[in-house]
């Protein structure tokens, strides 16, 4: 039973842990790259305009799709790991 | 064939399989009429999320507004795509795990409260009806423009459709139905885009099209648009904003405010796994990705078409824009598309200086020494995207197609919120509280008669609308970015946030942001009414009504935690229970002690 209690404790943990380094992604993207630090990104050109701008209006909706499967992925194999998954 | 038999014939062949499947569908149990018995695929129902998701303002408005507002309005790209990351992240597996019907029912079980259970049904309802109005009114515009009928009567002729298959069919219907008019609006909104991409830059991908080179001049696409719009006394396209905080906190109430609407959490209940509901959302997001992606090429290749259709001699390579500039078109020379939508009154001409010609510019600019007196083309930004193919005089199948596209993503997303609000009130406030015995039959049936009643009190204020549009729409996601996601989170998140926390913290967060939005925009939002005008220079800290939102879930997040520490702990049994909804296979420890 305790090491039912542990495995778990461990599983949710690394969950945090994946949740968090997903979500500094998320947040450096939408509202790093492409607000505030848009104009420390000035001097890269991106087609007429500079990276910033391609943050606000296609990187950052990239970036979420494929962090919200690079979630799943991890997930669905910690899911395995610790023994938890359906 | 005429324009007209071509719009119906589109609109009324994808009706017709929306009706179809409503009937084909029909649902059996309670379950089936509320989760479609749990059994549909990731994919299915991540086309069937993002048809519930893109509304009549994703479809319809939202280009135009980006159109107008340039890199400023990329807000509504990032909020409306980010509140995904939030909701496969931090909701969607433990509240499918959780394996209820509803929002409310989580956090009546979780908060072990009859009372959190009604005040997260006001919330919803709240903001689900204000969302529905929108849609039902913007259904009634494009029927009535499609359709050549009044408004009345395209909205009348919404509700009817609405009523058949959401009553009739219950979420199996709409799912499958969903499924159908995601399809049918994500062909509509990208066949004119790539045909617009490809005449303007040679490229068929309207994204890439974006930061491409304008084959007519040979600059950048987003280059020379800058200096057209300037030239006609606008900012830059892409200009920088100054109010970043306003910026961050628009996007953020809107990411949040995604992730805490019940009509799309509600979606996650439906796959038969927990790790079904992580990749249903990510489908989700790919389906939505395809609009969003486009739509922003949408708006800057329609602003610029627009821009040189009215000063044509801006349209290829420009030695000096100040004097291309000087001489727009005669409105006697005006194209087809302005003379219709003058028709509707959603484009006006009126012409100030009396010279003939329409002069189309930032109206607050000073062109004096030009002759103007007044910007005098006044174009609705929500027609952008309707009007997009007739101003790119693309054939007229693709009009007809664009109207079924955009009458898809109303209806959907009418229909989903109005599963959510039946399901709140039969389920959540009939079953739940007034009669806890009521049969599997009378619970459906409550649900079919609260759907039809909701569709009548949504018709009805769709056909008088207070005079808000873009108002309810931001109300409804700052109250459900600030009284449900908070609550929904920290029942997953925290094990000490308890019953009473749980309830302050929900009203705290609700009223701050209501209080606030009626202080700028009138009181239950009569005209009017307002204590201070709503503009940047009386806003606290220059936070707009519309970005408040996010604020008051940091409101709602603190009052919890506060009133939590200060009263007693959850039971053990409730912290068992977050303990089990943590893991997808749970259960075992949950009740291993």
């Amino acid at each position: 039973m305790a090491d039912d209690k542990a495995n778990a404790a461990a599983y949710w943990k690394a969950n945090l842990r994946l949740i968090t380094g997903c979500l500094i992604v998320w947040a450096l993207v939408s509202y790093g790259c492409a607000i505030l630090f848009r104009p420390l990104l000035a001097g890269i050109p991106v087609g007429g305009t500079d990276l910033g701008f391609w943050f606000a209006q296609q990187g950052s909706i990239l970036t979420f799709i494929v962090l919200i499967f690079f979630y799943a992925w991890k997930m669905n194999r910690l899911d395995k790991q610790f023994g938890l998954g359906e | 064939m005429s324009q007209f038999v071509i719009n119906v014939l589109f609109v009324g062949a994808s009706f017709a399989i929306y009706i179809g499947i409503a009937i084909w569908a029909k649902a059996g149990s309670t379950k089936d009429f509320y989760v479609a018995g749990g059994g549909i695929h990731p994919i299915t129902n991540g086309m069937a999320i993002g048809a519930d998701w893109m509304s009549a303002a994703s479809f319809i408005s939202m280009a135009g507004l980006i159109a107008a507002g340039g890199y400023a309005n990329s807000t509504f790209l990032m909020g409306w795509t980010g509140g995904y990351v939030l909701l496969a992240l931090l909701l969607a597996p433990y509240l499918r795990k959780f394996g209820k019907f509803t929002v409310p029912e989580f956090i009546g079980d979780r908060f072990y409260s009859r009372t959190a259970r009604m005040v997260a049904v006001v919330c919803l309802i709240v903001a689900s009806v204000t969302y529905v109005i929108g849609q039902m009114a913007g259904a009634g515009v494009a029927f009535s423009r499609f359709l050549e009928v009044d408004a009345t009567t395209g909205l009348i002729i919404a509700a009817i459709v609405v009523f058949f298959y959401s009553v009739l069919g219950g979420m199996k219907g709409i799912t499958y139905t969903q499924v159908a008019q995601y399809i049918v609006l994500i062909i509509a909104y990208t066949i004119p885009a790539v045909f617009i991409s490809l005449e303007l830059t040679g490229n068929p991908i309207p994204a890439l099209g974006l930061f491409s080179d304008h084959t007519a001049s040979g600059q950048p696409l987003l280059a020379k648009l800058n200096e057209v719009v300037v030239a006609l006394g606008f900012n830059e396209y892409t200009a920088m904003v100054d109010n970043k905080l306003n910026m961050v906190l628009f996007t953020l109430s809107l990411m949040i405010g995604t992730a805490g609407l019940p009509h799309v959490i509600i979606r996650f209940f439906t796959v038969p796994k927990v790790a079904d509901a992580r990749w249903s959302a990510g489908w989700a997001l790919v389906f939505i990705g395809l609009l969003y992606l486009t739509a922003p090429a949408v708006a800057s290749m329609a602003r610029l078409n627009l821009a040189t259709t009215i000063y044509p001699d801006m349209a290829g390579q420009v030695e000096n824009y100040e004097e291309a500039a000087t001489n727009p078109i005669a409105y006697a020379n005006r194209p087809e598309w302005i003379r219709t939508w003058e028709e509707t009154g959603l484009i006006t001409f009126e012409d100030k200086n009396n010279d003939g010609n329409i002069q189309m510019y930032n109206g607050s600019a000073d062109f004096s020494e030009r002759g103007w007196e007044g910007n005098e083309l006044q174009v609705n930004n929500d027609i952008l995207v309707l009007a997009n193919p007739e101003i790119a005089n693309l054939p007229s199948w693709v009009i007809g197609l664009i109207a079924a596209g955009g009458l898809a993503a109303a209806l959907s997303t009418a229909a989903g919120l109005l599963l959510a609000i039946s399901s709140a009130i039969s389920h959540d406030l009939i079953k739940g509280a007034v009669n806890p015995n009521i049969t599997e039959k009378g619970e459906l049936l409550a649900a079919r008669i609260s759907m039809s009643v909701a569709i009548v009190v949504a018709t009805y204020l769709g056909a008088n609308p207070p005079g808000f549009a873009a108002q309810v729409v931001a109300l409804a996601f700052g109250i459900a970015a600030a009284s449900l996601f908070p609550v929904l989170m920290m029942g997953i998140f925290s094990k000490r946030v308890n019953n009473k926390g749980a309830i302050a913290g929900m009203l705290s967060g609700l009223i701050f942001t209501l209080v606030y939005i009626f202080v700028y925009k009138g009181w239950f939002f009569i005209p009017g009414t307002n204590n201070l005008a709503d503009t940047a220079a009386n806003w606290v800290l220059g936070i707009s009504p519309l970005s408040i939102g996010a604020v008051g879930a940091i409101v709602n997040f603190a009052v919890a935690f506060a009133v939590s520490s200060a009263t007693d702990e959850p039971p053990q049994e409730i912290q068992d229970l977050v303990e089990s909804v943590r893991y997808p296979k749970g259960a075992g420890i949950a009740t291993g002690h």
